[in-house]
């Protein structure tokens, strides 16, 4: 079952064309992955669906609901997380405080937005809140083994753990799908096998995956199905076995034969 | 009534005004187009600027009256004064914004206000809170061609902000020393790994930028006199005018500083804005700008990567 | 000398107000907001204008100022939003300078004469100072309290969120935008109160006293005692008052030009970026839903800190 579609999806800067006509499919309880050279336009369209930035032209459906051109913060509030190519941790926060903002939508009301008498409550009863929060944060800490780390800055972290909090924060809003962008960049072997072991269990709770990434191995392994961009055009979708042979797909990775 | 002779005579005093705030704004935005700040003193270097043209000037003239060593003596107070401002701008440069390269964006600007306050404060205790004029260097009777008033000391402004241009134009297109600061604000750690001294290249840039300044102080002293908070609203206005054409680009700010100091001086009669609020319409323009085209009008779209 | 220093109480106490609505802008949200003067400005002539010309109470015009300020900031905050840091600096900056430059321009002698403040009966003159700081630092207390449990509840964690990183705040689901507006308009009331005060204070609204120097002023006082740390924006506002009475404190306001004070807060800003950035007494030190007990607390306090501010 498609949980998220892109029809037609088109993000033009300029000139250029990032994203061109993509229709994008992520299948519910699934990890889907999205792979492309450098440049295809992943994090583009990544950003189009997460409510970044406004597609030149085409729809975003989600959950049967049209998303398009929706702030990211509300995008985010229907389900949607996701992680970034560059990390962005709050830094001078703790780890677990990093992960309670992740838990921000899922508490009270918005203040600001109707529902006041609850951010009034919300107001009177921080410390109460707080510590409801710090113990829902410190769980998900725990699936991540970062227990023993949750009082350190976060950008006192490795870089290893700074990428699992990442997850572990776009995790606590409880999303229906999760993004990742090159979750494993600049992962030592021991930790990509860890990072795979938790998109697995990620899975197992029923969260569908959409995972950007160059490690092959990790794509192949992990992946259930996966779409392949180059040059901002989606050339090919299908099961792993399907992208390992399809001679599109090695032409974008590896260029026509006979250009050398 | 309001007759098209006076609106060309506006024209005529926007443009002047244009050009001191140009050259003024070329210092903003060669700085922001490095280091990506804004800095605060750069109108207070202006004021120091004008003073030090002032008393280099009167020093030089002495009891003298003779008119080719008056104006010769007003061009060697406006070099030596650039000469002072550069190394004023240079030393603030190491002083107060180098260790602050690598921390959080708010600290530069804000030692940048606290520089702007200690240079306006402390001039206004050496030199007193009395305003002082400038003197012209030749007769100043104005011109009448056309039913327009034109004085020679327009005429200077003008003449040295476009020599002032052309030459920094030049300079940053054609040596290598501008080809180095124009690929230092393109991408520093870049250019850094291509062999180029950045921090020679910081440092010019706030040398020019200070000269600059510091002729357009002493240009901005025939029309306004010389004080010491002269240069808190002129350099607030030519700011205006680097955001207006665009912030980190060279002809944006001339265009800016031009289309600033013509929208001043039509704008009030125009707009039938009384004098007093004269400042008020550059603020104006300000927040129209940045809300209608955040990148000035020259300027090029930079959008944070996510 | 005791005269003086009750004045420096005074002062202190309106400034912190000030400082304490600059902090929510600067220190919370990491909006670098030039324009307090401004709504000090405001704040003052709420009051002067209800008290003297409509012949209210001050404790009518207490509200009242607040709100004016607030809806001036929120006005200012919807569209300087999309502007990021140094853009609005300067576009704040601006703002400032225009509600300044219309104060001027429509009321160029100011108000004289407004009428005192009355507490059952009782009249707050300058005369007693005593009440009078009485008065300021309750305000400054009920100020302090209502901004510290803001900051340490979910609206301050976004605020915080937003100041650290943007797009991580929209992608956890925070409405930047209604965060940044809020905490402007926050901070601008507050401002407005501080105006207030000052008003019943002097008794009289200049026009030309709300300079861009008065919201410099301000900031050096959020940056000099430890920004998003409102015990420090207090220690902030009593020691720039305490430089700026310094001269008439020890009776040598003829031998120290005017302009030393404001040097020396030039000074305060350059030397505190370069050498201590955090300010005095540093950031915050509130762990969100910290499950330690109360002694634990204190025990930790007392130990150095650790890793802190690395």
């Amino acid at each position: 079952m498609r949980i998220l579609e892109t029809q037609e999806v088109t993000r033009a800067f300029g000139g250029v064309v990032a994203v061109n006509q993509v229709n994008f499919n992520v299948e519910k309880g699934l990890v889907n992955g999205l792979i492309g050279p450098n440049g295809a336009g992943k994090t583009t369209l990544f950003n189009q669906i997460t409510g970044m930035d406004v597609p030149t032209s085409g729809k975003i459906m989600f959950d049967g609901k049209d998303i398009t051109g929706l702030p990211a913060w509300k995008i985010s509030r229907l389900g949607i997380a996701r992680t970034f190519q560059n990390i962005r941790l709050y830094n001078d926060l703790t780890v677990v405080e990093n992960v309670m903002m992740g838990l921000h939508s899922k508490v009270g009301a918005d203040p600001f937005h109707g529902r006041f008498i609850q951010a009034v409550k919300s107001y009177f009863q921080a410390g109460k809140e707080n510590r409801e929060l710090y113990v829902r944060a410190l769980e998900w800490l725990d699936f991540f083994d970062l227990s023993h780390l949750k009082d350190e800055y976060a950008r006192n972290l490795p870089y290893g753990n700074q990428r699992e909090l990442e997850i572990a924060r776009a995790l606590a809003a409880d999303p229906k799908i999760l993004f990742l962008d090159e979750p494993a960049a600049g992962m030592n072997p021991a930790e990509t096998a860890h990072l795979m072991k938790i998109i697995e269990m990620i899975r197992d709770k029923g969260i569908t995956v959409v995972l950007i990434e160059h490690d092959m191995k990790l794509v192949m392994n992990i992946c259930d199905n996966i779409t392949v961009l180059s040059f901002g055009q989606k050339i090919a979708e299908g099961t792993p076995e399907e992208i390992r042979s399809n001679p599109l797909v090695i032409e974008a990775y590896l260029g026509k034969e006979d250009e050398e | 009534m309001t007759t098209l002779i006076q609106y060309l005579q506006y024209l005529l005093n926007g443009i002047t005004l244009g050009a001191i705030y140009a050259l003024i704004a070329l210092g903003y935005t060669m700085v922001y187009g490095i280091l990506k700040f804004i800095n605060f003193a750069h109108g207070d270097i202006l004021m120091v600027g004008a003073y030090a043209g002032l008393f280099i000037f009167t020093f030089l003239l002495g009891e003298s009256t003779n008119a080719a060593w008056m104006l010769i003596a007003f061009f060697i107070a406006m070099l030596l004064s650039m000469a002072f401002c550069a190394l004023l701008g240079m030393f603030i440069e190491r002083v107060a914004y180098k260790p602050l390269r690598n921390a959080n964006r708010l600290a530069p600007l804000l030692s940048a206000i606290g520089v702007s306050f200690i240079l306006s404060n402390g001039a206004a205790w050496l030199f007193g809170a009395q305003s002082r004029r400038f003197p012209y260097p030749f007769d100043d009777t104005p011109i009448s061609i056309a039913g327009l008033a034109i004085t020679p000391h327009q005429i200077l402004t003008v003449l040295v902000s476009v020599i002032m241009m052309v030459v920094l134009t030049v300079f940053v297109n054609k040596t290598r020393m501008g080809k180095a600061m124009r690929a230092t604000s393109l991408d520093q750690s870049t250019s850094e790994l291509m062999g180029i001294d950045v921090n020679k290249v910081i440092s010019l840039t706030f040398a020019i930028g200070s000269a600059l300044a510091a002729v357009g102080g002493i240009l901005a002293a025939f029309d306004f006199r010389v004080y010491a908070s002269m240069g808190t609203m002129t350099g607030l206005k030519a700011f205006v005018a680097a955001v207006i054409g665009g912030i980190g680009n060279i002809q944006g700010a001339m265009l800016g500083g031009l289309l600033l100091g013509i929208l001043e001086s039509i704008g009030a009669p125009l707009f039938g804005i009384p004098s007093a609020l004269r400042d008020t319409i550059a603020f104006a323009a300000l927040i129209i700008i940045l809300l209608v085209k955040p990148d000035g009008i020259l300027g090029k779209n930079e959008r944070e990567k996510v | 000398m005791l005269n003086f220093f009750q004045l420096i109480i005074i002062y202190a106490g309106i400034y912190a107000l000030m400082a304490i609505g600059q902090n929510c802008i600067t220190g919370n949200t990491g909006m670098l907001s030039l324009c307090h003067a401004g709504f000090f400005c405001i704040g003052s002539y709420a009051t002067g204008i209800i008290c003297k010309t409509l012949g209210l109470s001050f404790w009518f015009s207490l509200p009242v100022a607040a709100l004016c300020s607030a809806a001036v900031g929120f006005l200012i905050g919807v569209p300087t939003l999309r502007l990021k840091g140094d853009y609005l600096c300067i576009a704040t900056l601006g703002l400032g300078e225009i509600i300044r430059n219309i104060a001027t321009n429509v009321n160029p002698v100011g108000m004289m004469a407004i009428p005192r403040a009355e507490l059952f009966g009782y009249q707050f003159s300058s005369r007693n100072k005593i009440t009078f700081i009485i008065l300021v630092w309750c305000f400054v207390l009920i100020a302090y309290f209502l901004f510290r449990q803001l900051a340490h509840s979910r609206i301050g964690r976004a605020m915080i969120a937003v100041r650290e990183d943007e797009v991580a705040a929209q992608s956890n689901g925070i409405n930047v935008a209604k965060y940044k507006i809020g905490s402007f308009t926050l901070g601008a009331a507050i401002g407005g109160t501080a105006g207030c005060f000052a008003t019943a204070y002097t008794l009289t609204v200049q026009p030309g006293s709300y300079t861009f120097m008065v919201s410099v002023m301000v900031l050096c006082m959020v940056v000099l005692g430890g920004m998003g740390n409102l015990k420090g924006v207090i220690l902030g506002a009593f020691i720039i008052e305490f430089i700026q009475y310094f001269p008439q404190l020890v009776g040598l306001s003829s031998v120290i030009p005017a302009q030393a004070s404001q040097i020396i807060y030039g000074l305060v800003l350059v030397i505190m970026m370069i050498c201590r950035p955090q300010g005095i007494l540093g950031r915050d030190n509130y762990r969100y839903g910290d499950p330690r007990s109360l002694r634990e607390k204190i025990r930790d306090s007392f130990k150095r800190p650790s890793k802190k501010e690395a």
